[in-house]
This record gives C-alpha cells, sequence and structure tokens, in this order.
C-alpha cells in the first residue's frame, strides 16, 4: 500500500498499511531515511505514525501536486534504501516497591509472581513504532499478553516522570510527569526528555528499547550521575 | 538587549509566544506557538522585528505593564482596548512607550487573542530553538509558565533608532474583523472515508457552536452529531494544526497551538492556515459554519497570506 492525500493545505500524507505491522514500520523508517537524505526544499518536517507519514511543507515553495508527483517516484525505490540496523537502547528500571506501586495488582491479576512479572517484562524486546502524545513518549509494540492489565479504574492526578507502566496489551515509559491511568510497575533514572540537552530525545522511532531490572544502589548512583551530567550510558 | 516590562497585572494567561518549536514533532514535541501567528508576524513587522521574533500573548483579559526603559510596541490581533496611561491606542499601529508608562487592558470589543510586540523581540533563553511557552511541559519563554505578578522582561537588541519604528500601521483593508461572520473553509480529510457523504454533507451546511471547554489545545464544538461509518478511532496518526477530529460522541475538536502531536480520532477536514486566525479569535458560544475548497484553492489563499506578509516585511526595511 502507497497511498498519497492531502492533509490540509500544508501537509501530505502517506499511508503504508492499515494495520500495525513490522513490515509497515520498515517501510516508513525507509521512507522517513529518504526524506531525511533528500532535504527537499519546502519540506519542513514530517510525523511518521503506525501506518502513516504526514509531511508538513511551505505551499509558499512547494504545491502539493510538486510534492507529490515526487513522493509517487519514491514508491519503488523504498525496498532499494538501506537501513542502518536498529539500536536497542536499554533501559535500567528499578521495579516495585515505591517506584511501581501497581506491580503487585499486576502479578496478582495475571497470578504470577512479581518476580515473574518483572522476567517477562524485561525478557524481551520492544520496537519503537512511533514517537508522540507528549515529548518523547515511545508507542511500543512486543509486550507478552501474560502480563496485559487493564488501566486502573481511577486515573492517578501526578505519576512521576520515568515512570514505566502497563495499559491493556501496551507498555510504555511517561516522560514527563503528567496524569494517567497506567499500572505503575517500575521508574527509569533515565530522561527521555530533556530539553536542555543537545539530544533532547532520547528514543527514535525504528529503534528496540529493552527494560533491564536494576536495584534500588543503581537507580540512585545513576540518578545522581545524571544530576551531575557525569552519567555514561552502560546498559 | 534592555529592561523592557515589569508586570504589575498578569491577566488572565498571558505568555511569551514565537511561531513554535517546529522540527521535533517526529518526536513527540509539541509547537505550542502564537494562536493566531499572522497577528503576531504583523505586530512584528511593525516594531522593526524580524516576523519570528517572540512577542507577549494576551488572552481575552490582559495585563497590566510597566514600561522599564523607552520602547516601540504594536499591539494585533484582538481588540481587547489596549490603553497607555488611561488613554487608549489603536491596535496594528507601532507607537512609542517610554519609561515609567504603563500598558493595560480593558473590555474584550473583538476577538480573544492579542499579540503585544515589543522592538528588538521578547527576550528569553529559547528552549530547543523557541520561546514559546508550552505550560503542560514547563518550557520555553519565562520559565515555562504564564506571566506572574513581578515577573521582569527583557527585550533584544534593537536594530533601528525608535523614532523609525512608531507610527506604522497595517493597510486598512488587510486588517482582519474577526466580527463578521464569515464561513470557515476547510480541506476535507484526511479521514473523510470515516463518514458517509450526508454526514459530510451535514457537516458543510450546519451551525457549531464554541463551547467553554476550549483553550490553546483545541476548540470543542457543538452542533448536529457527526456519525462515522466504523466508529471514531483510528490507528495513532499525525495531528496538524487546524486538523478537526470527531471523537464518538460526534461533537468536533479543532486541534490547535497546543495540540499533541498525535491522535486517535477521525479526522474530518483540516481548516486552511489562512482561516485559523478566525477560529482562534472566536469566543465561547460563537458560531462557526465550514466550506470545503479544494487543495488548489486552500493552497492560492495560503501563498496570497504569504505575499502579503513578504511585502510587509520589505516595507518595514526587514530582511525576509
Amino acid at each position: 500500500m502507497f497511498q498519497i492525500s492531502a492533509y490540509g493545505d500544508a501537509g501530505l500524507r502517506v499511508q503504508f498499511g492499515e494495520t500495525i505491522s513490522k513490515e509497515t514500520n520498515e517501510k516508513i523508517r525507509s521512507f522517513c531515511m529518504y526524506l531525511e537524505k533528500e532535504k527537499i526544499p519546502g519540506v519542513m518536517e514530517w510525523i511518521p505514525t503506525y501506518t502513516s507519514v504526514s509531511i508538513i511543507y511551505d505551499p509558499y515553495q512547494l504545491l502539493y501536486d510538486a510534492l507529490k508527483e515526487r513522493v509517487e517516484a519514491v514508491e519503488n525505490q523504498l525496498s532499494k534504501i538501506d537501513l542502518p540496523a536498529a539500536e536497542v537502547v536499554k533501559i535500567p528500571v528499578l521495579y516495585g516497591g515505591e517506584k511501581g506501586p501497581d506491580l503487585e495488582q499486576v502479578a496478582q491479576l495475571n497470578g504470577l509472581s512479581e518476580e515473574e512479572v518483572i522476567s517477562i517484562h524485561s525478557g524481551s524486546d520492544y520496537l519503537i513504532y512511533m514517537m508522540g502524545f507528549i515529548p518523547g513518549f515511545p508507542y511500543l509494540g512486543g509486550m507478552s499478553e501474560k502480563i496485559a492489565t487493564p488501566r486502573l479504574s481511577t486515573p492517578r492526578s501526578a505519576i512521576p516522570a520515568g515512570s514505566v507502566g502497563i495499559a491493556g496489551e501496551q507498555t510504555g515509559i511517561y516522560p514527563l510527569e503528567s496524569p494517567g491511568g497506567w499500572q505503575i510497575i517500575g521508574q527509569t533514572p533515565l530522561k527521555l526528555y530533556n530539553p536542555d540537552q543537545e539530544s533532547p530525545i532520547l528514543l527514535r522511532a525504528g529503534n528496540y528499547i529493552r527494560f533491564v531490572p536494576i536495584t534500588s544502589e543503581e537507580y540512585h548512583t545513576i540518578a545522581s550521575e545524571i544530576e551531575a551530567g557525569s552519567y555514561i550510558r552502560k546498559y | 538587549m534592555g529592561k523592557l516590562f515589569e508586570v504589575i497585572k498578569s491577566g488572565l494567561a498571558t505568555s511569551v509566544q514565537d511561531l513554535g518549536r517546529t522540527g521535533f514533532q517526529q518526536y513527540g514535541v509539541v509547537v505550542s506557538g502564537a494562536m493566531d501567528s499572522f497577528a503576531l508576524q504583523v505586530a512584528n513587522l511593525l516594531v522593526g522585528n524580524l516576523r519570528d521574533e517572540a512577542g507577549l500573548e494576551v488572552v481575552i483579559m490582559g495585563p497590566e505593564l510597566f514600561v522599564l526603559e523607552d520602547t516601540v510596541l504594536a499591539i494585533c490581533g484582538a481588540d481587547l482596548s489596549p490603553k497607555l496611561d488611561g488613554k487608549p491606542v489603536a491596535g496594528w499601529k507601532s507607537f512609542i512607550a517610554k519609561k515609567g508608562q504603563r500598558l493595560s487592558f480593558g473590555q474584550p470589543q473583538n476577538g480573544s487573542y492579542a499579540y503585544i510586540a515589543a522592538a528588538g523581540g521578547i527576550n528569553t533563553p529559547p528552549v530547543m530553538g523557541s520561546r514559546s511557552t508550552y505550560t503542560k511541559a514547563g518550557i520555553g519563554g519565562f520559565e515555562g509558565r504564564h506571566l506572574q505578578k513581578g515577573d521582569r522582561l527583557e527585550a533584544g537588541e534593537v536594530k533601528f533608532p525608535l523614532k523609525h519604528l512608531s507610527g506604522r500601521g497595517l493597510f486598512e483593508p488587510a486588517v482582519p474583523n474577526y466580527a463578521r461572520q464569515r464561513k470557515i473553509r476547510v480541506v476535507l480529510g484526511p479521514d473523510q472515508h470515516s463518514f458517509k457523504d450526508d454526514v459530510l454533507k451535514k457537516f458543510c451546511t450546519s451551525t457549531f457552536k464554541m463551547t467553554s471547554q476550549s483553550d490553546r489545545m483545541g476548540y470543542r464544538l457543538e452542533g448536529p452529531e457527526l456519525s462515522h461509518v466504523n466508529g471514531a478511532d483510528i490507528i495513532s496518526d499525525a495531528i496538524l494544526p487546524g486538523a478537526i477530529q470527531v471523537p464518538a460522541s460526534g461533537q468536533p475538536i479543532i486541534l490547535l497551538a497546543d495540540r499533541q502531536t498525535t491522535g486517535g480520532y477521525a479526522r474530518i477536514a483540516t481548516v486552511v492556515s489562512s482561516d485559523l486566525p478566525y477560529v482562534v479569535q472566536k469566543l465561547s458560544g460563537s458560531e462557526l459554519e465550514f466550506q470545503a475548497v479544494s487543495v488548489e484553492k486552500a493552497q492560492r489563499l495560503y501563498v496570497s497570506r504569504e505575499l502579503l506578509l513578504r511585502k510587509l516585511s520589505l516595507r518595514a526595511g526587514n530582511m525576509l
């Protein structure tokens, strides 16, 4: 599938599939790679999602028909674009206790021990399908159904930044303190969103995440190293 | 660089805004920026700034500001009854404000968002290339928040003598009249196939009302129910400015400056860029009607607005 449509007067949307799949994600990565390299004059930025890429452009420099023609010509080249190997970003997580108040409930509802939940959650890699919702938030795929848990019936008014949670069959990390109804099973000391850094966003669509369980001591060491600016990613 | 204002009264939600934090939407970073970007750009040009400098966004109830050094100001967008030392000042026109004078606002007359531009621009530390305030993440502008009593703002470098900058105005026919009832032009889609033809027709022929649940993120409308063919939910997809989402309630939401980068509701249509100010400047309770236009027509409107801004830039003696 490769379907182009107008999105307002300054947007062009290309749809690559109708369901969430790794194949569609790969096409989307290739297409974004093309946009990155090609630097089409008038194209300002783009938003890749599960099944599409929306290009934002300046109609003063580039009209819809011209951009459409240019994009159409890319369809057959997509498979020839060399994708760099996906990176696996390791995210250290302190599971349970104060940092993961819902771990016990997730375990109970799924008939597992807390240790089993941790080992399942940290036992596989998660593809980052897209970023969105709030700055630095990754939409992840690939969580085991064995630890799927419904959202809290009453959302919390403030969940700390770095919280790792489960909502239905999805897992995710909160980049900012925000209200929410996810079951919080742990917290990472890493900052997914740090506007003061040269590269303010830690994660990229198309890469993978692997959660690595850490101890409370490790958590505090990493947190204070990050605070001091001396942290070197070792996971 | 110099002193500019001390805030005496904060106003309802006064914030520093430029044209937004663009370039990071693929990482989920919200753009923010002026709700009415046309008004901010004109205000900047009138005081000799580049179009994308930061100004103050003033919402319905304006602030009271004490002028710390002589400067030139312009107030564009909504008419919120601006006054200098109690005397009314005209909108869409630059004027000198002297050290010790007070800029204040009165009753809102026409529209809801006004922009104060000052010669040299408002100088705050840029965050990811922009001075726009995004209060939800607490970034940009003045400490990532709305202005408060006692805040002191600085201006950037002023490139021209002040007397050359004052008394410049936007020519009358180009000044938008927000009160005039006019249809809001949209390009249908990208999810027009989530709606039957008669629902699309209903969307383009009915009158909607702006509700009080409206803010910088989006305006919620109330009107005849717009039903979906196959449910309201879509696989999360990009949200561009002016996109009109229809959740399961069938009541549309127009997404604006502080919109999230992605969303999960079908988008029936997208407001054309040149008509966004006429949406933004509505007050809750006012009525909206939509008219579908082709992409070609929408882009002609875009280009003619851009030409106007470029003409103003040249006339103001600014580089583009």
